[in-house]
């Protein structure tokens, strides 16, 4: 541990997707980074979905795609509004997603990141395992200059500490970066690894080879909660969960685990799980609060990245790509005022910041802020909605001997009565302006 | 209440840890009557790991921790329980994550 008297260039706090990038442009960069990861391999502490979005990575590792533990490339999307006993769905499936580089790949965490960290290590980066940082360290002056571990006995120094420490972000927290997430602005999510022969994945879900099937839901799968559930197609397993905002599962005593069976024992869901044989079982917390939940980002002698920055597009399911980018531009921030000979203070780390916003990372973020406050004002759209849709569908559909007419007349009876037409039209246009 | 706490724990035996024998990283602070709050860790811990005991007080066993935070978030305010990570190397360790 000789090289530990050094100082550094930057220290990185965690090996998830923020981190890596993070850790990966510096180092590319010729800087001196360590990077620190609390689990005994990086991977080993991550839970997510998960879908890789390939531009993020692209953009770092332009040929991933030789050598990354992908699972199966997507080229169908399915949405589906939920209630006891039906789904209402949208499916897209197209074969230009049968592309040379596709767009977006299903993977497996804790192997993704586990090779993603070898990438960082080749690119000269000191990582070292089963460490967890507990404490920032500051001067006199309250920049912060390093941090302490559970494993070495003094501070680990260095010129700008780049904070990727995920969703628990326990270290910035205690230094007084940003304060605690309240349970409105996040979701736990619970999730399975389903285990399932290659063949039998291919013919329930109508795939070939290493082309993959994602499903999103929403409805009363989430018993009036805000929330969402997933099935995503790995190349020999389906990985499975749910996820409500914590403070709607506090309110209603449901336990997580139990949403999470009832999602599974689903008729529409039960079949393509049929025979599976688990193995594991993972939770995990999602930052939802949206742009108005964002903490400060930059400091002096710190950035923060990823989860810990509340950087995830709810709407669009979309996390690690914001994680991946954040962190490759917090990396090329300090880069750039490396190579300028200037201090990582506050003033010049607000590059930072500047070149989020003017990246797609802010851009959405800023354009969906009004959402989280919009559901949890109105979670008919969770319930009501996926009932009406499938009552719109079941009358329209059965055969039974009344006129076309008389089911048109039933149907907007049904609808009216459910919601009322100032109600349909006053959750359009709330959902409207929240969206726009 | 049985038959779900055999399907919570059957769950959890899938799972992968390396427990720090001793050395919880969660801790119920001493108290006489719960928070609404705390008690609601009964129902929404994905873990289990929150049980109200005979004396209406709420305890925890973290071995089956995921290491989520919900916990800690939903206590925030009332302070009553202690939450770190685990030591370096400890805790849950994900197969697949």
């Amino acid at each position: 541990m000789a090289t530990i008297e050094e100082r550094f260039d930057a220290i990185v706090v965690g090996a998830g997707p923020a981190g890596n990038a993070a850790a990966y442009t510096m180092a590319k960069g010729g800087l001196n980074v360590l990077q620190l990861e609390r689990g005994e391999y990086p991977g080993s502490k991550n839970v997510q979905g998960a879908i890789l979005y390939s531009d993020a990575l692209e953009k770092l590792i332009p040929d991933f795609r030789e050598d990354a533990p992908l699972e199966r490339h997507v080229i169908e999307q399915r949405v589906w509004m939920m209630d006891e006993t039906s789904h209402t769905g949208m499916h897209y499936r197209s074969e230009d997603f049968n592309e040379e580089k596709p767009n977006r790949y299903t993977i497996i965490r804790a192997q993704f990141d586990r090779w993603f960290s070898s990438k960082v290590r080749e690119a000269g980066a000191i990582v070292l395992c089963e460490t967890t940082v507990t404490e920032l360290v500051k001067d006199t002056k309250g920049n912060v200059i390093g941090v302490l571990t559970d494993r070495h006995g003094g501070p680990l120094l260095a010129d700008v500490v780049v904070l990727a420490e995920g969703v628990n972000g326990l270290t910035g927290q205690r230094a007084g970066l940003r304060d605690e997430l309240k349970p409105r602005s996040v979701a736990l999510a619970v999730k399975e690894m389903h285990f399932l022969p290659q063949e039998v994945i291919e013919a329930r879900f109508n795939l070939k080879g290493d082309a993959g099937v994602v499903i999103e839901a929403m409805g009363s799968i989430t018993k009036g909660m805000t929330g969402t559930a997933f099935l995503y197609t790995n190349r020999e397993s389906v990985s499975i969960g749910i996820g409500c905002v914590v403070e709607d599962l506090t309110k209603s005593g449901i336990s997580p685990y139990s949403l999470l069976d009832s999602f599974k024992s689903h008729p529409s869901v039960a079949p393509l799980i049929a025979g599976a044989e688990v193995k594991e079982y993972a939770a995990h917390l999602i930052p939802e609060g949206g742009f108005k939940a964002m903490p400060q980002i930059y400091g002096a002698g710190w950035v923060v990245a990823g989860d810990a920055a509340h950087l995830v597009n709810a709407v669009h399911r979309e996390g690690s790509n914001l994680a991946m980018t954040s962190g490759r531009i917090a990396g090329e921030t300090i880069v750039w005022l490396k190579r300028r000979r200037e201090p990582c203070t506050a003033a010049n780390l607000a590059e930072y910041r500047k070149r989020l916003e003017d990246s797609f990372v802010l851009k959405d973020m800023r354009k969906y802020q009004k959402i989280p406050d919009m559901l949890h004002g109105n979670r008919q759209l969770f319930n009501l909605y996926p009932k009406m849709m499938s009552s719109i569908a079941q009358t329209w559909l059965r055969v039974d001997g009344k006129s076309k007419r008389a089911k048109e007349s039933e149907i907007f009876k049904n609808v009216r009565k459910q919601r009322g037409l100032t109600g349909l039209i006053a959750d359009g246009l709330r959902l409207a302006r929240a969206w726009r | 209440m049985s038959t779900l706490n055999n399907k919570i724990e059957e769950k959890l035996y899938q799972n992968r840890y390396v427990v720090d024998a001793g050395k919880p990283h969660i801790k119920v602070k001493e108290h006489d009557v719960p928070s609404p709050a705390l008690k609601s860790l009964v129902t929404t811990c994905p873990a289990n790991c929150y049980a109200e005991t005979e004396q209406g007080k709420v305890e925890v066993v973290p071995d089956g921790c995921m290491e989520c935070g919900t916990c800690r978030i939903v206590t925030a305010d009332t302070g009553e329980i202690e939450w770190n990570y685990p030591r370096g190397g400890y805790g849950v360790l994900f197969k697949f994550g």
